[in-house]
């Protein structure tokens, strides 16, 4: 048995159904060894949407994403996906070959420090100096990579170190990592002061993040949120984990939330957050929010608590034990008033649109295409307008809502959305992206073609790279600069090149017949959408 | 505010990169840095002095407790801890300033280890601030170069 055959038995001992990559010289004996496995391998078509496709797998199976790619440019391309998975805490495991292990440091061909490229954007990484190791290392990085605060490992592989003769293949069952002992369990002294501040309290607020999504604390939370009825606000990467349209849920907080949802944050005097990082994009300004508010910060990352703001009980743990700690204690408040309040903000906020005629107005297209996805659809929303405007009136009943909320790299939905279906492939899979996002993923049609992965891209085309015009709009009085996409594509012929089916919308007359359209038959479809240039979120 | 951090780290080779890569990446000082073996050959610990505000201080502890390779991190003040530099000095003497750089060398406890016709290299073992007093009383002189290793510090003995 080789090194390459030890790297892929502990892939299947881990119980990975797919490997997204790219192969190059110093990972062929891997994908040598790899033809002699069920895993089924996935050509994408640049390293980069290899992580992304791993991160939507990962977010849907629960279990670490795969890519194997090569060593120098390929584990450089990667980079880019790693970042993304890290600062959205996605656990992946990243393979990269290496040169020859006695040429490391001797700048030959295709050779990259990547170990040391990537050190400030994984959770840990192993650079291989003896095959007899690779048990043990992909042991502890799947181990690593999806405990605690998850996150992606990456493992470097030099191609002498995978054609190395290692004997008898044993697969550790346990991991021995004298360094790292995540915390899961909630001190129960911080439970019951948490306890007895609710007690206090008469506004408090819950604000969801990933965390609750990655801990699978989502039930735990929705019955203490409707045992004492309290009220849920969600950060972006939270989105989906209450349905949208849950009674005490108010949508999305911070500077591209909803107002009522950012007010209910001001005004509350007590605040939960739940795996959440009060990042500068939720939390305007935290000293200034939390300044007279209770905040309880319940985080698996200690690291995370106390970053951005100061919290008033600091608790380490898993969200889901720590809300199930929480449900073995009797909760004495009333927030009947609080709740009035929050409804009455919420109609005297309303979010108005004036939507141009003529165009295809995305809000409304967003918000019909939800109520007309399967129950447990997945939506994978890109960067950009685009995002916000998936954010915030896409409605999540029974399905998942995926997008890079820390890292806000563009072109993630399409290899987000490839990955998701390859693990979901029988729940409806939508990809919301705009015409510049689009564009830095669409070589990953040919994946979808090639391994028939059936998912709808829809694509709200305004010419222009959105999010930054409308930022250039407000800020440098529309002096516009480098934001014009024109010279884009036929995406009709895209299509046609790519054998897709293709709608196009340009107004919204008759919308619900074309959006059924566009959902119907388990088939993917690229849908053009022409929106109002000068729109805004 | 200053702090002591006592990081006992796995004997790796790339730690010693990770952890000072830790406090670019974060904008965190290190005023200074000391690494060597402990009396376990797999353990190094890393001496650093760093500082900041109080909530600068707490996230260097938190995010070095995140780094895989530390074992454990301790963190205490200057005046907590018994804290040792060692530095060679190198100064240029002549007739005129030979007696008082001796004279010197006799109230600091510094000792010459090495010495030609017109240069010597002094050696002190002592706190950060006496090396400083040391540098700055020599400066008047003419110093030629200067190494210093970097604090060493352990926490001051305490029964508990």
């Amino acid at each position: 048995m080789t090194g390459a055959d030890a790297m892929v038995k502990s892939l299947e001992q881990e119980s990975v159904g797919y490997v997204f990559g790219y192969p190059g010289v110093a990972i062929c004996p891997f994908y040598n060894s790899i033809l002699d496995s069920k895993i089924q391998t996935i050509l994408i078509r640049t390293e980069q949407n290899a992580a992304h496709s791993a991160s939507g797998l990962a977010r849907l199976t629960g279990k670490p994403g795969v890519c194997a790619v090569t060593s120098g440019p390929g584990a450089t391309n990667l980079i880019t996906g790693i970042a993304t998975a890290f600062a959205d805490s996605i656990p992946l495991v990243c393979i990269t070959g290496q040169v020859n292990s006695e040429l490391i440091g001797s700048d030959v061909f295709q050779e990259a420090d990547i170990t040391g490229a990537v050190e400030s954007f994984v959770k840990y990484s192993y650079l291989v100096k003896d095959a007899r190791e690779i048990p043990r290392i992909f042991k502890e990085a799947f181990y690593i990579a999806n405990s605690g605060r998850k996150g992606p490992v990456l493992i470097d592989v030099p191609i002498d170190i995978q054609q190395q003769e290692i004997g008898e293949f044993v697969y550790p069952e346990e991991v021995h990592l004298r360094t790292y002992k995540p915390t899961v369990k909630g001190n129960t002294l911080q439970i019951k002061k948490i306890v007895a501040e609710l007690n206090k309290a008469k506004r408090p607020l819950i604000c969801a993040g990933g965390g609750v999504r990655l801990s699978d604390a989502k039930d735990e939370l929705r019955q203490l949120v409707e045992e004492y009825r309290i009220p849920v606000v969600s950060t972006m990467m939270g989105i989906g984990v209450m349905a949208t349209e849950h009674p005490l849920y108010y949508g999305m907080v911070g500077n591209n939330g909803f107002p009522w949802a950012n007010r209910a944050m001001k005004e509350a005097d007590l605040i939960m957050m739940i795996g959440a990082r009060v990042a500068d994009r939720a939390v305007n300004q935290p000293e200034r929010v939390m300044k007279d508010t209770v905040l309880i910060h319940v985080d698996v990352d200690p690291a995370e608590i106390g970053k951005n703001a100061g919290a008033t009980i600091p608790i380490v743990g898993d969200a889901k034990h720590i809300l199930a700690e929480l449900s073995e204690y009797k909760i004495e408040g009333d927030y009947s008033e609080w709740i009035t309040s929050l409804e009455q903000y919420r109609e005297e906020m309303p979010v108005v649109r004036k939507p141009v005629e003529g165009f295809v107005d995305p809000a409304e297209l967003i918000r019909k295409m939800s109520y007309k996805m399967e129950d447990n659809a997945i939506y994978v929303a890109d960067v950009g307008q685009n995002q916000i405007w998936s954010c915030k009136y896409h409605v999540v009943r029974n399905g998942r809502f995926l997008t890079t909320g820390g890292m806000g790299t563009m072109g993630y939905s399409i290899p987000a959305a490839v990955g998701a279906k390859l693990a979901c492939p029988d729940r409806q899979v939508v990809a919301v992206c705009g015409d510049g996002s689009f564009q830095m993923s669409m070589m990953e049609l040919a994946t979808m073609r090639q391994y028939d992965v059936p998912v709808k891209i829809v694509v709200l085309k305004n010419n222009y790279l959105g999010m930054v015009r409308q930022y250039q709009h407000f800020t440098y009085e529309d002096n516009y600069s480098v934001v014009d996409l024109s010279g884009s594509p036929d995406l009709e012929h895209i299509a046609a090149a790519y054998g897709m089916k293709f709608l196009r919308i340009t107004d919204m007359e008759n919308i619900d017949a074309k959006i059924d359209e566009l959902l119907s038959g388990n088939t993917s479809c690229l849908c053009e959408c022409i929106i109002d240039p000068m729109d805004l979120v | 505010m200053r702090r002591i951090f006592s990081v006992l780290v796995e004997n790796r080779s790339g730690v010693l990169c990770k952890v000072a890569g830790l406090f670019s990446r974060r904008s965190f000082n290190i005023d200074s840095l000391a690494v060597g073996e402990t009396d376990d050959h797999a353990v190094s610990l890393m001496t650093i002095m760093s500082s900041g505000t109080e909530q600068t201080l707490e996230q260097i502890e938190k995010q070095l407790n995140k780094k895989l390779d530390v074992i454990k991190v301790k963190t205490f003040e200057e005046s907590k801890a018994i804290t040792r530099e060692l530095m060679l000095i190198k100064v240029k003497y002549n007739k005129g300033t030979r007696r008082e750089i001796m004279e010197t060398c006799e109230v600091m406890k510094a000792e010459i280890v090495d010495m030609s016709e017109n240069q010597m290299i002094l050696q002190i073992c002592d706190t950060p601030e006496k090396i400083k007093l040391l540098i700055s009383l020599l400066s008047q002189v003419s110093i030629v170069e200067v190494a210093r290793t970097g604090t060493l510090a352990l926490q001051k003995c305490m029964e508990d």
